[in-house]
């Protein structure tokens, strides 16, 4: 039953270029920037934080629940009371059918058939993602740690194209913040060993509020 | 895992030319070019001269969300439910060639919301003279320059110049006001291109888009002629 | 001292309140519902101190087609306790078939130096509704905000329907006042309204005014999120929210029990207001459980 854990599998999963379409989203950094909330280095790193002990742990939760095995319908439904914004849910959605047509690709798996097959609207993003790190030989807190650092590379990425944020300094915070994400990550993973009723819950009031607003914008660079 | 291991073709493989109910996809042909060229008009031109014998849809990738999307609603080139916009991240052509999971997503939905569709074209937002499009997305790619862009275009070449399946020069009409000369134009694309296929169009007219219309049709012809799909 | 206590609280169908066990510092008064059928329960002034340490909860059933309304008569003040733990407050709250349950308490309020952990468990039948506010304000007036973790896990028919935790303060993991979560908002709430009449297409999500948002959830459910500069701001837009998804039932002597000043203008007079009911908390020890 032990699954070899392949390091270098994690990278191509967690890896910026994996065509899963989180290029096209910015984590709410897009919202922030135009409210004027993040005009710095400094705010990206509050707002990242912010979004690390957030939906960062609990995506990490699910994705690691899911790497774990647990029943990925438990997992999405719970997802979606995490998730009370519908515009980030649809987004969550995408996201998840678009990692799911990358991940058959990458580690073709009859669990990942099954997943995508049962829910042909995409399952929540980090259930994929767990499933996918599954797929790939990997472990739950590989999972984690996959989704924790997407939770904050995504808005780094926008914010340097969107400001014009120096790129060193970008990759600086995720740096930074390199601790934090191994910490939520073990949390995230500790906290699936539970089951489904003890996964992370942890919101932004923030984030759902500005996710509507942006939704409705005529024009947007980003998806969400 | 609670789940039906039943299999399932959706969205397994990107070029699949089948659709999951094993029914042949549409084709989908790619529109690129630099900003301005007229890649918009010329999408709507397309729609205009194919949509009573052809069922169609289209798909934008705007810099800015929605822009060109709005403009093909605007020109009503077709109904609302047939033009798609999908966000880009500041990125067109990533979204077109690096990461295509977006498009794929929109291609897919619009045959399911509308379809069967004959054709589905994609456009690029404006970008550079090296945005090309994945085999994974498109069947074929038209590359849109216009004559006001410089005239020495063809000459430099670039993926877009060298390797799409059709290279259109627009806006033929200007070339007398910006000094461009249509041969040298002509010639240095055959040098760059040897076989592959340049038409020149003035879309002042609507009569004017006929050359990519008809190479579509073509393309349209050679694709539905292939061997019956086997599910 | 630390203290622990559960009050309860079940109200019957025929407008009746066959438990209400007030506990400690939890003392629960039956007060008047204008509409017949309904019953109405003031959690009055000892609400208004969790002490670090201390254990608080209050256990809420509403029976079968049994219609409650639960409010309280001020603002809730966390305070720190003379222990270094953080204070435990637990809501356990349960609607049955064609129950309805209006929660619909004053603010929490983050003293400095506090640290609550608060736990709100909804269990709602498939045919229960429920109103439910929640507003977290950080700190009194002009003072930085305590510790404040807070858990709202809402199921219905045994599914999840809303699960979330916000968490603020110099106890909280980083992050919490910057861009993604309050950034600098030192008041924020929630409303949420449950109706299985939803179930046909709850209202379109749509923001309310820059720093608010109504978002219908993935059930027949609606949640009003919002943030604002102090509690009076906030609660002008959860009114608003609450008049237009779930007002008071007609004829219902809780639209005018609404005192516009006792709750939400919690600066001076609210600290008086806990000032005086504190002794009332820590001088009825006949009450305490341990």
């Amino acid at each position: 039953m032990a699954r070899l854990t392949t390091r270098s599998a994690l990278l191509v999963l967690a890896d910026g270029r994996f065509p899963a379409g989180g290029h096209a989203h910015s984590g709410g950094a897009e919202a922030a920037v135009k409210a004027g909330r993040i005009r710095d280095a400094a705010d990206l790193e509050a707002f990242c934080l912010g979004r690390l002990h957030t939906v960062g742990l609990t995506a990490a939760g699910l994705a690691a629940a899911a790497a774990l095995g647990l029943d990925p319908y438990e997992l999405d439904a719970a997802a979606d009371a995490r998730t009370p914004s519908p515009a980030l849910r649809t987004a969550a959605r995408r996201l998840g059918r678009q990692l799911m047509r990358a991940a058959r690709a990458a580690w073709p798996d009859p669990e990942l058939d099954a997943l995508a097959a049962a829910f042909p609207g995409g399952a929540h993003q980090p259930v994929v993602l767990g499933a996918a790190a599954r797929a790939a030989g990997l472990g739950p807190e590989d999972a984690a740690h996959c989704a924790a650092y997407e939770t904050v590379g995504g808005p780094a990425t926008a914010v340097v194209r969107l400001l014009g944020l120096d790129p060193y300094r970008a990759t600086a915070v995720l740096a930074r913040l390199a601790p934090v994400m191994d910490e939520v990550a073990a949390r995230a993973a500790t906290a699936a060993h539970g089951g489904v009723d003890a996964l992370p819950a942890a919101s932004a009031p923030l984030l759902d509020i500005t996710a509507e607003q942006h939704a409705a914008w005529p024009v947007r660079l980003f998806a969400s | 895992m609670h789940l039906d291991h039943g299999h399932s073709h959706h969205g397994a493989v990107s070029a699949d030319a089948h659709r999951p109910d094993g029914t042949r996809r549409a084709l989908r042909i790619g529109l690129g070019g630099p900003v301005g060229s007229g890649k918009t008009a010329t999408v709507a031109a397309l729609c205009r001269q194919l949509r009573d014998t052809l069922s169609l849809a289209v798909v934008t990738n705007d810099i800015y969300t929605r822009e060109d999307a709005e403009f093909l609603l605007r020109e009503a080139v077709l109904p609302p439910e047939r033009i798609r916009a999908v966000e880009t991240g500041a990125c067109p052509h990533t979204a077109i060639r690096d990461d295509i999971s977006a498009n794929l997503e929109a291609v897919e939905e619009l045959e399911d919301a509308v379809g069967p569709l004959d054709l589905i074209l994609v456009e690029s937002g404006g970008d550079n003279l090296t945005a090309t499009f994945s085999k994974g997305l498109v069947d074929a790619q038209v590359f849109v320059i216009d004559v006001a862009g410089g005239d020495d275009i063809p000459r430099k070449g670039g993926p877009g110049v060298t390797t799409a399946d059709l290279l259109v020069v627009n806006k033929t009409d200007l070339a007398p006001h910006v000094g461009s000369d249509l041969g040298r134009m002509a010639r240095d694309a055959a040098e760059q291109r040897g076989e592959l296929p340049v038409a020149f169009t003035s879309l002042r007219s609507a009569e004017g888009v006929g050359p990519v219309a008809e190479w579509v049709r073509e393309r349209l012809a050679a694709w539905t002629a292939a061997p019956a799909p086997t599910a | 001292m630390s203290l622990r206590a559960t009050a309860r609280i079940a109200a019957g169908a025929d407008g009746s309140l066959p438990v209400l066990e007030s506990d400690g510092p939890l003392a629960l008064r039956r007060t008047r519902a204008a509409v017949p059928g309904w019953a109405r329960v003031t959690v009055v002034g000892a609400m208004s101190a969790p002490l670090g340490g201390d254990r608080l909860a209050i256990e809420t059933e509403v029976r079968e087609r049994a219609r409650l309304r639960v409010d309280s008569a001020a603002a809730t003040l966390a305070l720190p306790g003379r222990t270094a733990d953080p204070a435990d407050y637990e809501l356990r709250l349960r609607v049955g078939p064609d129950g309805v349950l209006r929660w619909l308490p004053e603010q929490l309020v983050s003293a400095h130096g506090s640290d609550l952990r608060v736990r709100t468990t909804v269990e709602l039948a498939a045919t229960a509704r429920l109103v439910l506010r929640e507003e977290q304000v950080l700190g009194r007036h002009g003072e930085p905000p305590g510790t404040l973790v807070s858990r709202l896990t809402v199921r219905r028919a045994g599914r999840p329907l809303l699960d979330q935790e916000l968490a603020y303060g110099p106890g909280a993991p980083g992050g919490w006042d910057g861009g993604a979560v309050l950034a600098g908002h030192r008041a924020t709430g929630q409303l949420l309204v449950v109706d299985p009449a939803y179930g046909a297409g709850p209202p379109a999500a749509r923001p309310l005014g820059e720093h608010a948002v109504l978002t219908p959830l993935a059930g027949p459910a609606v949640l009003v999120t919002a943030v604002a500069p102090d509690a009076l701001a906030l609660r002008r837009v959860l009114d608003a929210a609450l008049d237009e998804l779930a007002p008071e039932p007609a004829g219902s002597g809780c639209t005018a029990q609404r005192i516009p000043h006792s709750g939400y203008g919690f600066g001076k007079e609210t600290r008086v207001r806990n000032d005086e009911m504190a002794p009332l908390a820590k001088g009825s020890p006949e009450h305490v459980n341990t």
